[in-house]
C-alpha cells in the first residue's frame, strides 16, 4: 500500500535560475543541494510548511533524455504546456499580491471556485501551477 | 473577478508591502513602529491586520525571518557572533536564546551539525539522493 509521495520532479530550463525563483520568489526552502559528476547538481526544495515533500529541480539538459527529446521538452515547457501541481496558501489575496510584487507571472487572477479561491502562475521555465485557498 | 474586485485590495497591498519591508530590512534595527509607518497604518490596527493574514505579529514575523536567515548563514559556515549581528540582533545572548527556543538547538550546535552534513556531502554525495535517480542520471556508474 502506497502511503505518501516524498519526491516529485519539475523539469526546468535553467536550474540556477529555477533555484532563485523557487527560493527567492516563492519562498521555498532548499532541502538538498549536492554537486554531482559532470557539473550536475541535485537540488531539491520544499514549500515552507511541507518539509517532507521534496521538489526536484531537474534541468532538461541532463543525460536523462536524447538530444531530440531535450529540444522537444524544452519547447513544450517554455510554451506552458505542463500544469505541474497545486499549491495551497492560507490567504490567497496576500500571497497573490506578494508574488506579483516579486515579479511572478500570473495567467489567472484569484477567482472564486466551488472548492475555494484559485489563481494560476508560471515558474521561470514556463511550468504552471494552481495557487489555491481551499474552503 | 479581477484583482481590483477582491475585498479591500488596498489593505492587502499595504500589509504585503510591510511584509516585504521586513524581508528586505530584517538586518537593520527596525521595529513595529518603522514597519507600521511603511504600511501607513496606526500601530495597533496594523498589528491586528498583519496577524490576521500571516498568523504572526510583525515582531514575531521579524524574529522568524532573522532566525531563518541566521540558519542559512550558519549553514554557510559563518561564525555565530558574526551571524548574530548580520541578521539584526544586538545581543549574542538574546540571539542564542531565541535561536534555541525556535530551532531547538543552540546556534553553535547548529553550525557544527551543518558543517558535518557538508563534509558528508563532499565525501559521499550519493547517500543524499534516492538511488533510482542516481542510476537514471548515470551518476552511480562514475
Amino acid at each position: 500500500m502506497i502511503t505518501q509521495m516524498t519526491h516529485v520532479t519539475i523539469n526546468v530550463i535553467d536550474q540556477k535560475s529555477a533555484l532563485d525563483f523557487y527560493t527567492n520568489k516563492l519562498g521555498f526552502k532548499v532541502i538538498t543541494d549536492v554537486p554531482m559528476p559532470n557539473n550536475d547538481r541535485w537540488i531539491t526544495v520544499c514549500p515552507p510548511g511541507q518539509p517532507g515533500f521534496e521538489i526536484i529541480l531537474s534541468p532538461i539538459s541532463r543525460g536523462l533524455f536524447s538530444k531530440e527529446t531535450v529540444k522537444a521538452l524544452q519547447e513544450l515547457v517554455e510554451k506552458g504546456t505542463f500544469g505541474v501541481g497545486l499549491f495551497t496558501c492560507k490567504d490567497i489575496f496576500a500571497t497573490y499580491e506578494e508574488l506579483k510584487a516579486k515579479g511572478v507571472e500570473f495567467t489567472k487572477t484569484p477567482k472564486k471556485e466551488f472548492y475555494g479561491t484559485e489563481a494560476i502562475f508560471k515558474d521561470d521555465s514556463g511550468n504552471w501551477f494552481s495557487l489555491a485557498q481551499l474552503k | 473577478m479581477t484583482t481590483e474586485q477582491y475585498p479591500k485590495v488596498y489593505l492587502y497591498r499595504r500589509i504585503v508591502q510591510a511584509k516585504l519591508f521586513i524581508d528586505s530590512n530584517y538586518a537593520k534595527p527596525i521595529d513595529v513602529d518603522n514597519i507600521s509607518d511603511e504600511a501607513y497604518f496606526s500601530k495597533f490596527h496594523f498589528i491586528r491586520l498583519f496577524k490576521k493574514i500571516y498568523g504572526k505579529t510583525p515582531h514575531q514575523y521579524l524574529t522568524s525571518v532573522r532566525i531563518e536567515k541566521a540558519m542559512l548563514l550558519l549553514t554557510d559556515g559563518i561564525p555565530v557572533s558574526d551571524v548574530c549581528y548580520a541578521v539584526g540582533f544586538e545581543s549574542l545572548s538574546s540571539f542564542s536564546g531565541l535561536f534555541k527556543r525556535i530551532v531547538g538547538i543552540t546556534p553553535s550546535t547548529y553550525l557544527l551539525q551543518q558543517q558535518t552534513i557538508k563534509a558528508q556531502i563532499v565525501q559521499s554525495p550519493l547517500t543524499f539522493i534516492p538511488g533510482c535517480f542516481a542510476e537514471k542520471h548515470g551518476w552511480k556508474k562514475k
